[in-house]
């Protein structure tokens, strides 16, 4: 592409340079502060239960623990969501599920795993039909428990907040 | 609790029912165990019908390498029939485990669906006439031979492994 | 959305397993316009064998795994496992231990009713009853874990007793959360099952009747309203059931509305029993005499004081005698739940069958949504409870 601008001529491929200008800005120190603290209030997890663990999850979404207090709401559809949480045990069939889900969602695109059984399998580590989730999905905070009380949940919700604030979380794949 | 005894009585109508057909019964707690052959085993699920065990609690086949065979037992109960609900009617039968076939018993009691769809996922036992004996629980690309079976190894812990 | 179907009117839509309506399954509906021609569920997405890991642990390793399925509702599972190996051994757990299990297993089933409440209302839209119904399932977790020390999975019931005995000041506290839950319940008459909305949507949906519901082996509420007065704790009483004065709750209606009434009335009734057993629990061990004489010598004050047990050391090697059988059922929230153990003489399982009450219900997904709208599924499926990690084990 060539366009011209007073006098100067560019070559090269305008919109690429543009989406790099934007990615070099958004890096920048002010606004790149203001972003994350952005992201970090809106951390809206898919509505994705992968096993039992989701009953704890949902506890942690409700009255009690509130989570949406941390701007953490469950929403509906890949499409809308940045965050998944993986709830527990990931079995063969629904991991396929979990990376179908997961590229669908737009980035900055952050992963949880909740549950003993997503750190190394559990008390189901010998099982034949089931996937460790750091294998296919770049988790960032695991939970440990079996299962993991909402406080927990609340907590990890916490710490990846300050690690989007601190700049450790980027949840962007280049 | 409901006593022995109270089986007891339901013994003795289900060996009449079964007149006719070879049979082993015997009494363990509320169930009564019925063992038949294969080739029998329809016939005993209608006769049980007919008494009023209208369902099937439990369809479970066990792998027995050791005898080479594979064991099927229904755990059959009756929801209309109050002098029945207490009671739990055990079928079993036996089938060489290398060629594990039972007719199935699905038309009799459709309750089994599920459940013999799942035992020959698990096992490789054969629902003869099964409407659809097809994937139920494991992935599509499953490899190897049926996960319950004994031959199926996974990694143990402890000093036994 | 994807593919053709069968013919050239009718559309195959695939839905889940990640969806709005809380679910591991995927339920693949041929459509014919917006009706259900049929529907197939396609489970197995929490398929976590179990069966088979059951045979690589010991009788008491095992009691853990078997809460992890049905999370909601573990006491009621684990209670029935526990039965199933009491069986096999024969230990017969002493009477205060039978109350303690039945007051846990009735503390679980209003939580867990209240589970199917909430996320009944999510699949309906209703975001109140979720966010009351899991707000006051907090109360009986709460109450649970004084008594046990877990919030859900309890592993309370060991073979020959249970873990804890009675915390102090556990009656009185009792007390008011039931008071608390009654005062709740008419709430949720006017908020939800009075509601327009709800009762449009819920009623005459997904009706099942008595004939359908026997034939197809259908369990637990799902079972009583369609007018089948069949109850484990009824037909074939254990723990503290048999001196207890409970009514078994029915409907006759079979639709989705009665399914979710019936749980109600189960929510009451758990109340009421729960009432009884703190006035009338006897006094005396809460472990079979056999094990509580292996406790070492060391731990019995401690064990006497605090009234919690420290585990022999006999019970991480039992050994049922070899060729043992057992089948033990029990009314687990969702319904009746069946277990099947047979023994080799080895401290594992041979044989571990755990036949849930979401396994035998998955058949009502393509019975009840034949000709029913798209719209419709959700309300069936919210008033099942499924809960699909309990059907795949």
């Amino acid at each position: 592409m060539v366009c011209g601008l007073s006098g100067t001529v560019l070559v090269g491929n305008l919109e690429r340079s543009a989406r790099r200008a934007a990615r070099w800005l958004v890096e920048r120190t002010p606004v790149r502060g203001i972003r994350d603290w952005g992201i970090k209030f809106s951390l809206w997890p898919v509505h994705f239960t992968t096993a039992c663990c989701g009953a704890e999850f949902a506890a942690a979404s409700a009255p009690r623990f509130d989570a949406e207090r941390f701007g953490f709401l469950p929403f509906v559809g890949p499409r809308q969501c940045n965050l998944m949480l993986i709830e527990g045990t990931l079995t063969r069939k629904m991991a396929e599920a979990a990376v179908w889900v997961y590229e669908q969602m737009p980035e900055p695109k952050f992963v949880m795993s909740m549950g003993a059984c997503a750190i190394d399998g559990g008390i189901f580590w010998n099982s034949y039909n089931i996937v460790r989730p750091k294998d296919i999905l770049p988790v960032e905070v695991f939970v440990p428990g079996c299962p993991p009380r909402p406080e927990a949940v609340a907590r990890s919700i916490i710490m990846l907040q300050k690690r989007i604030e601190r700049g450790e979380s980027v949840g962007l794949r280049v | 609790m409901a006593s022995g005894s109270e089986v007891g009585e339901v013994a003795a109508p289900i060996e009449g029912a079964l007149s006719g057909i070879s049979s082993e019964l015997s009494v363990r707690g509320e169930v009564v165990s019925i063992r038949v052959r294969p080739e029998d085993l329809r016939e005993a699920a209608e006769r049980l019908l007919r008494l009023g065990f209208d369902h099937v609690k439990a369809v479970t086949a066990i792998d027995r390498p050791g005898e080479g065979i594979i064991e099927v037992v229904y755990h059959a109960s009756s929801y209309g029939n109050p002098g029945l609900t207490g009671i739990i009617a055990e079928l079993r039968t036996s089938v060489p485990r290398d060629d594990p076939r039972v007719p199935t018993l699905t038309e009799i009691w459709p309750s089994a669906l599920y459940q013999e769809r799942e035992q020959w996922e698990m096992l490789g036992v054969i629902f003869e006439g099964h409407p659809e004996l097809e994937r139920l629980l494991l992935p599509e690309d499953f490899g190897g031979p049926p996960p319950l079976r004994k031959d199926f190894k996974i990694p143990t812990e402890g000093i036994n492994a | 959305m994807s593919g053709a179907g069968s013919g050239e009117r009718t559309l195959e839509l695939l839905i889940g397993p990640q969806h709005p309506a809380s679910g591991h399954m995927r339920l693949v509906a041929e459509v014919d316009g917006d009706v259900v021609v049929r529907l197939r569920p396609d489970i197995g997405y929490v398929h976590r064998t179990v069966e088979k890991i059951a045979e690589t642990k010991t009788y008491l390793q095992t009691i853990p795994l078997i809460e992890r399925p049905p999370l909601a509702d573990t006491a009621n599972h684990n209670l029935g496992y526990v039965m199933a190996v009491e069986r096999l051994l024969g230990v017969e757990a002493p009477p205060r231990a039978q109350w303690l299990r039945t007051l846990l297993a009735e503390m679980n089933r209003i939580h867990s009713h209240l589970y199917g409440l909430g996320i009944h209302g999510i699949m309906l839209g209703s975001s109140t009853a979720f966010m009351w119904a899991f707000g006051d399932r907090e109360i009986m977790i709460e109450m649970a874990k004084r008594l046990t020390g877990a919030r859900i999975t309890y592993s309370y019931m060991i073979p020959g007793g249970v873990r804890r005995d009675l915390p102090p000041g556990f009656a009185e506290e009792m007390e008011k959360a039931l008071r608390y839950l009654e005062r709740r319940l008419p709430d949720y008459d006017r908020i939800f099952f009075s509601n327009p909305v709800t009762r449009a949507r819920l009623e005459g949906v997904g009706v099942l009747t008595r004939e359908d519901a026997i034939r197809l082996g259908v369990v637990g509420p799902n079972l009583r309203a369609s007018g089948v007065a069949y109850d484990v704790r009824r037909a074939r009483p254990y723990a503290a059931y048999p001196e207890l004065d409970f009514q078994v709750v029915t409907r006759s209606e079979g639709d989705s509305m009665a399914r979710m009434l019936v749980r109600v009335g189960e929510i009451r009734e758990s109340i009421r029993m729960i009432r009884q057993i703190l006035a009338r629990m006897p006094d005396g061990p809460i472990l079979a005499e056999r094990y509580a004489k292996m406790i070492p010598p060391k731990w019995r004050d401690y064990v006497r004081e605090t009234g919690r047990i420290k585990f022999p050391a006999i019970l991480a090697s039992l050994r049922p005698p070899k060729g043992a059988e057992a089948v033990s059922r029990v009314e687990a929230a969702r319904g009746e739940a069946v277990f099947y153990l047979v023994s080799d003489g080895g401290p594992r399982p041979y044989r571990m069958r755990m036949v849930t009450p979401s396994l035998r219900n998955v058949v009502l997904f393509s019975h009840l949504t034949r000709g029913c709208r798209v719209a419709d599924i959700p309300a069936i499926y919210g008033s099942l409870d499924y809960f699909p990690p309990e059907a795949d084990r």
